[in-house]
Parts: structure tokens; C-alpha cells; sequence
């Protein structure tokens, strides 16, 4: 396992590399932007005023820690095993990606940037990092695919409440890969003015492990409130891996430590091309957004189409992190169908009175397949990424 | 190594700045393609760099997207644009370079792509996602087939980096003009003329300038301190606007003539 922030693994030679994945294939402007966020990354890690900075906005701005709640009525219906929720819904915006445009905001303002850009698929990384801006007084411009700005409108007025432009991507899918595109051009343009938040754990050396540093908080404060609440370690630990930025947040503090480490990925509707968004289980090894590592890519080396009925893991790529832990064994990744998951949103609703995000409902899905296989002893934590209000509109016309 | 680009660069007459276009490979048709391509030779040009259509194309603006897009939706393929490299070659003495991604390159295979482009008489592969650092497994397999790989530089590549992406660069030196993507502009961004100076200082190998160059008046201007001026989306847009082969003919001889005019002010 890498320590998140020299990314670099023992026995890679590779610069920016987690074994054979990672890299930085970005067009020449883009180079330096990336040494200088490495250098000014470093620094801020150093720095004991930047993480007391960080520190304190956590705790009192974005209401970290957030709580380990043990889901007793899931458990008991189940049958199983005891079934615990990390309850990242509960964050400030609704999901854990505050946790990650907090720190990168502040980065920005160490490198005397004014401005930052951010891609968005369902919207929560977009607000999130309007919300940063905000608080931080920084200039903010969200790319969104116009699919995305159809099915989460609620999410792109929030956004503007905030101060942020939402520009609405029309090229390809346009859905989250097009919106990574078009702010990959826009940095090329603006790279002197401008950094480019990145919303998960994919992307040039050094976003893969920078984004995965800001989110090893979830999995440090559930390594401690598990072990105060059963005195061990769980058994098995659930997230959702679209880019793969709260699974690898929950993931980092367990590696190689005993639990069992399940990404789930969108199974959509079915394994065809375009039916699904499972990069790691269905997809081949490529370069996408920056980074060697699983993509979904037609025969010609053309990036697939992909589907989910959550925009967040509508994406054809995923972290070189996660491609690095499948490779060597050290996670298992699924899938899960949209039905399955809107399924889950419904009984969690129902169940624990907690609306989930649909991309979270993948992995509460494959725990509800899971526990009761498991015995009453063993012990599950699911990663709850988000909160479910602006899948609303979609779990009420799916009946 | 002495290719047809380093040879292009020697025996350009009057110290006048080269000519290079690009076409996005298979746009609009298979047939049309080669038609423009070979236009352009005719007109003037003396290079030319096929584009394989990627569908995630990052360093490109709205036209080479959207030429991309329609050439993807008509069936492109490697094969088919190297099957086009192929008919080009058959045509021409000139310099024919292929611009992709490294994506579709990767999949192709590294040996299979670099042996079939080499075997289609393909002179370069200019790859703008591949920065040196990760150039080592791609380098490897055009050196064998004795492929020329252009490497770029930016206003924003430092001195000390100009120098490692011109010890790995083979034909010529690629030089962004401006921050931003590829497109249409309408003037010369003032920050490129002491850009190359430092490239000049940092670098032996000739200097292409590309990326915004669209109209006669920026040959001139930018041909008077660069060995080679590239010309791409200006041209795209002359064909998706429905101007067709003799649209496309008559602005790259306009260009060409720019630049032969500047040669004979450095020759009087």
C-alpha cells in the first residue's frame, strides 16, 4: 500500500506510479501545473499550520467526524451479520466529497491561484467544491455533462446559489468522462490562473493519491469507532467505486489489515457494451484522464459509452489505485444492477429512516445480498458516501 | 537518422519556414480524406499529419472534435487510417505523419502499431498525450521501426525541460503557441516569440510552431522564427463548412505563398 503521498509503491520505478497504474499522460502545458501542485502538495502535508487548518474545517464546518451507526433493524431483518453504516451522508452538502474540496481549495489559495474548476456527475462533487469556493473565496466553474444537468437539476441551481457557473458539456456522452474533458481544456487554457479540483481518485500523478489523502479521514475515524464499538476490526468493508474516491477512502486505513475490501461498481442493466459502468470487473488496462489503469474501451481503443442510474458511477475509467489493490488481490470488486440498487435505496429508506445516494445503494445492495450468508458474529461496515435527496426524482419514477 | 522530415527541413529554399497540415484521418469520408490530403500536398504544403480519431480527444477545441466525432460515427479505425497512410505514400515523396492519442496506439498494440505505421510509409507519430516521462515503452518500438515520435513544448515547459523534451524528440521540436487547446485564432499570442528564443537557446533540433496558427498573416509572423508553421483546425473547419477539396486547396496555398514571401525577405 502506498502511503497516499509520495505515490509511489515499493519496487516501482515509475515516478507518479502504483505498481503498473498511475502515470501522468497529459498534454505538455499540463506538465508543469502538475510539478508545481506536487511541490506545493508536499508542502502543505508538511505543514503543521495547513493541517490544523484543514483540521479545524472538518470538524467545525464540514461536521466531521461524522458517525459509525449501527443499522440494528437492518441487521435484524437481514438475519446476519451486524451491519454498520459510515454515515458520510451526513457531511456538510451531503456526501464525503467536502472532505476532498476542502483540502484542495486550500491548496489553491496556497498557490496563489483565484480560481478553480471542477467536473461534476451527479452534482455532489460540484457542490461540494462551489461550497469550498465559497467558504474560501475562490472563483468556481463546474463542468456537467447536459445529460447529468437534465437528471440533477436541483444540484446545478445549488451550485449557482453558491456562486459557481455551471457550463453544461454537449460533446460525447455528455456525462461525467465529457466533463473531465472539457476541464481538461479548460485548465490547459487557464493553467496559470487556475487549478483543477478533481473529484476523485483518478486522473495525473499526483490526483490519484492527493484525492485519496483528503479522503483517508473516513477510514481512519471508522478504524477507531469500530474497534471502540466491537472491539475489533469488521469483517468486511462495502463502498460504491465509480472514480473510486470514497471506496478508496474507506479502503486505506484497512489494506492488508484484515478486512475484506469489496468495491461495488454500476452493473446497470446488463454486461453489454453500454448497459454498465464496471470498469475494474468488465473493462481492459488503457489510458484515460491522465492516468494508466481499467477503462471501458471498444476494440478500436475508443472510450465506451457506459450507463448507470447513478450519474456518479456513469464513468467509463477508475482510479489507478484501485486497478493497483485488484491486481494484486488486495480488494475484490463487483457489480450491482440498478434495480438492485434502487431496491436498496427503498428498504434503507424504509428500514433505518436513511434516503441513501444511489451511487451509496450499490453498496448497501451488495451487503443485503451478502449478511445473511454471513453469521451473526461477523460484522459489516458500509461506506454511505451520500444522502439520497437528489436521486428523488429517479427513485419515484421507478416505481 | 535522416528521414524524409529532417530532409524536408534541409532543403526548404530561401531559410523559409515549413509548411505541415493536418486533415483528421477519414473525415469527412474515406475518399474525400485522401482527396483533401492530397490537395494539400498539391497546393503547397510540405508535410502532412493525419489524424486518428480518438473519441476522448482532450488537447483538441470544438472543430477537430467534431471531425473526430463524424470520422468515428462513418466507422474510422487505426486500420483504416493507415490504409490511408498507405494510398498517401503511394502519392508522395513528402513527409506523412500520423497524430493520435495514445489510447487507440495502446490497444493497437505499441510493436504492431509502430511496425504497420512504419510498413504504411508513415514517417512520425506525434502523440500529445504522451509526455516524455512516459514516453520509454512507445519510444522503444518507433526507434526500431525508424519512426520519428515529435515531442511538444509549451510556453509553460521550463529550460531545463526543453532540453529533456529535446533530447527525446526525433524530426522537430513541437511548439504550442498559446495555452489552449487546438482551434481557430485570429492573431499570434505575443508570449510565443520569447518562448522560442528559450526554446532556440535549449535546443539544436528545428522548431515547428502549432495550435492557433490559422490564417496567412500568423505564417508569416510566426515562419519568420520557426523552421515549420502547422496549420490544422482552420483547415478542418474549410471542410466541415462544405468548402470541400478546392476550399481546402486555396487556403493552403495562400498559406504557403505567406511563408515563400518571408523567404524572400530573408534571402534579399
Amino acid at each position: 500500500m502506498s502511503d497516499g503521498i509520495e505515490n509511489e509503491i515499493e519496487g516501482s520505478e515509475k515516478i507518479g506510479y502504483f505498481g503498473d497504474f498511475g502515470g501522468r499522460f497529459v498534454p505538455e502545458p499540463l506538465m508543469y501545473a502538475l510539478a508545481e501542485l506536487d511541490a506545493e502538495l508536499k508542502k502543505a502535508l508538511a505543514s503543521k499550520l495547513f493541517r490544523q487548518q484543514l483540521g479545524n474545517l472538518l470538524r467545525s464546518y464540514a461536521g466531521r467526524p461524522t458517525p459509525l451507526y449501527f443499522a440494528e433493524s437492518m441487521t435484524e431483518e437481514l438475519g446476519g451479520a451486524r451491519i454498520y453504516l459510515k454515515r458520510e451522508d451526513l457531511c456538510h452538502t451531503g456526501s464525503h466529497k467536502i472532505n476532498n474540496t476542502l483540502g484542495q481549495c486550500l491548496l489553491t489559495r496556497s498557490m496563489g491561484k483565484k480560481r478553480v474548476i471542477a467536473e461534476t456527475g451527479a452534482g455532489q462533487h460540484g457542490v461540494a467544491c462551489a461550497t469550498a469556493a465559497a467558504l474560501l473565496n475562490l472563483e468556481c466553474c463546474v463542468y456537467m455533462g447536459e445529460v447529468d444537468v437534465e437528471r440533477q437539476a436541483m444540484n446545478v441551481f445549488r451550485m449557482e446559489l453558491l456562486g459557481a457557473e455551471v457550463r453544461p458539456v454537449k460533446s460525447g456522452s455528455r456525462t461525467l468522462k465529457d466533463a473531465i474533458n472539457e476541464a481538461l481544456r479548460d485548465w490547459v487554457a487557464n493553467v496559470n490562473s487556475t487549478h483543477y479540483c478533481i473529484g476523485s481518485v483518478v486522473g495525473p500523478y499526483p490526483f490519484p493519491g492527493m484525492v485519496g489523502k483528503f479522503q483517508e479521514v473516513i477510514g481512519v475515524e471508522t478504524a477507531d469507532q469500530v474497534t471502540a464499538a466491537e472491539g475489533r476490526l469488521p469483517d468486511m468493508i462495502v463502498a460504491c467505486v465509480g472514480g473510486g474516491s470514497n471506496s478508496m477512502g474507506i479502503f486505506s486505513a484497512f489494506a492488508g489489515k484484515g478486512p475484506k475490501l469489496v468495491g461495488v461498481e454500476a452493473g446497470g442493466t446488463g454486461d453489454g457494451p453500454g448497459e454498465h459502468g464496471s470498469t475494474l470487473c468488465l473493462g481492459e488496462v488503457g489510458v484515460l484522464h491522465g492516468a494508466m489503469s481499467y477503462l471501458l474501451q471498444d476494440e478500436a481503443g475508443q472510450i465506451a459509452e457506459t450507463h448507470s442510474v447513478s450519474a456518479g458511477l456513469d464513468y467509463p475509467g477508475v482510479g489507478p489505485e484501485h486497478s493497483y489493490l485488484k491486481e494484486h488481490g488486495l480488494a475484490e470488486y463487483t457489480s450491482v444492477r440498478d434495480t438492485e440498487a434502487l431496491e436498496a435505496a427503498k428498504f434503507l429508506s424504509a428500514r433505518e429512516g436513511i434516503i441513501p445516494a444511489l451511487e451509496s445503494s450499490h453498496a448497501v445492495a451488495y451487503a443485503m445480498d451478502k449478511a445473511p450468508e454471513m453469521g451473526k458474529e461477523a460484522c459489516i461496515v458500509i461506506c454511505l458516501s451520500g444522502r439520497g435527496d437528489k436521486d428523488l426524482d429517479i427513485i419515484r419514477r421507478c416505481g | 537518422m535522416s528521414g524524409r522530415i529532417t530532409t524536408m527541413f534541409n532543403r526548404l529554399e530561401g531559410g523559409r519556414a515549413a509548411l505541415i497540415t493536418y486533415a483528421t484521418g477519414l473525415f469527412p469520408g474515406r475518399k474525400e480524406s485522401a482527396r483533401l490530403i492530397k490537395a494539400m500536398l498539391d497546393s503547397g504544403s510540405d508535410a502532412v499529419e493525419i489524424g486518428l480519431p480518438f473519441s476522448d480527444p482532450v488537447i483538441d477545441g470544438p472543430v477537430i472534435q467534431e471531425s473526430s466525432r463524424l470520422a468515428l460515427e462513418n466507422g474510422a479505425t487505426p486500420g483504416g487510417v493507415l490504409e490511408l497512410v498507405s494510398e498517401i505514400r503511394k502519392e508522395t515523396e513528402k513527409p506523412v505523419m500520423i497524430m493520435s492519442y495514445y489510447n487507440p496506439i495502446l490497444k493497437y498494440g505499441l510493436s504492431c502499431f509502430a511496425r504497420d505505421a512504419a510498413g504504411a510509409g508513415a514517417d512520425g507519430i506525434i502523440i500529445p498525450d504522451l509526455p516524455v516521462e512516459e514516453m520509454g515503452p512507445w519510444k522503444e518500438e518507433s526507434d526500431r521501426e525508424g519512426l520519428e515520435t515529435v515531442c511538444f513544448c509549451s510556453v509553460t515547459t521550463t529550460d531545463e525541460r526543453i532540453s529533456l523534451v529535446s533530447s527525446m524528440t526525433t524530426g522537430f521540436m513541437y511548439c504550442i503557441s498559446l495555452l489552449g487547446t487546438t482551434g481557430i485564432r485570429d492573431t499570434v499570442n505575443p508570449e510565443l516569440f520569447p518562448f522560442i528564443e528559450r526554446v532556440r537557446r535549449n535546443s539544436e533540433c528545428p522548431v515547428a510552431v502549432g495550435i492557433g496558427i490559422s490564417n496567412p498573416r500568423q505564417c508569416t509572423e510566426v515562419g519568420k522564427v520557426s523552421d515549420g508553421v502547422i496549420v490544422g483546425s482552420a483547415l478542418v473547419k474549410t471542410v466541415i463548412d462544405g468548402k470541400g477539396v478546392d476550399g481546402v486547396g486555396r487556403l493552403v496555398r495562400s498559406l504557403a505563398e505567406s511563408l515563400r514571401e518571408n523567404g524572400e525577405t530573408h534571402n534579399s
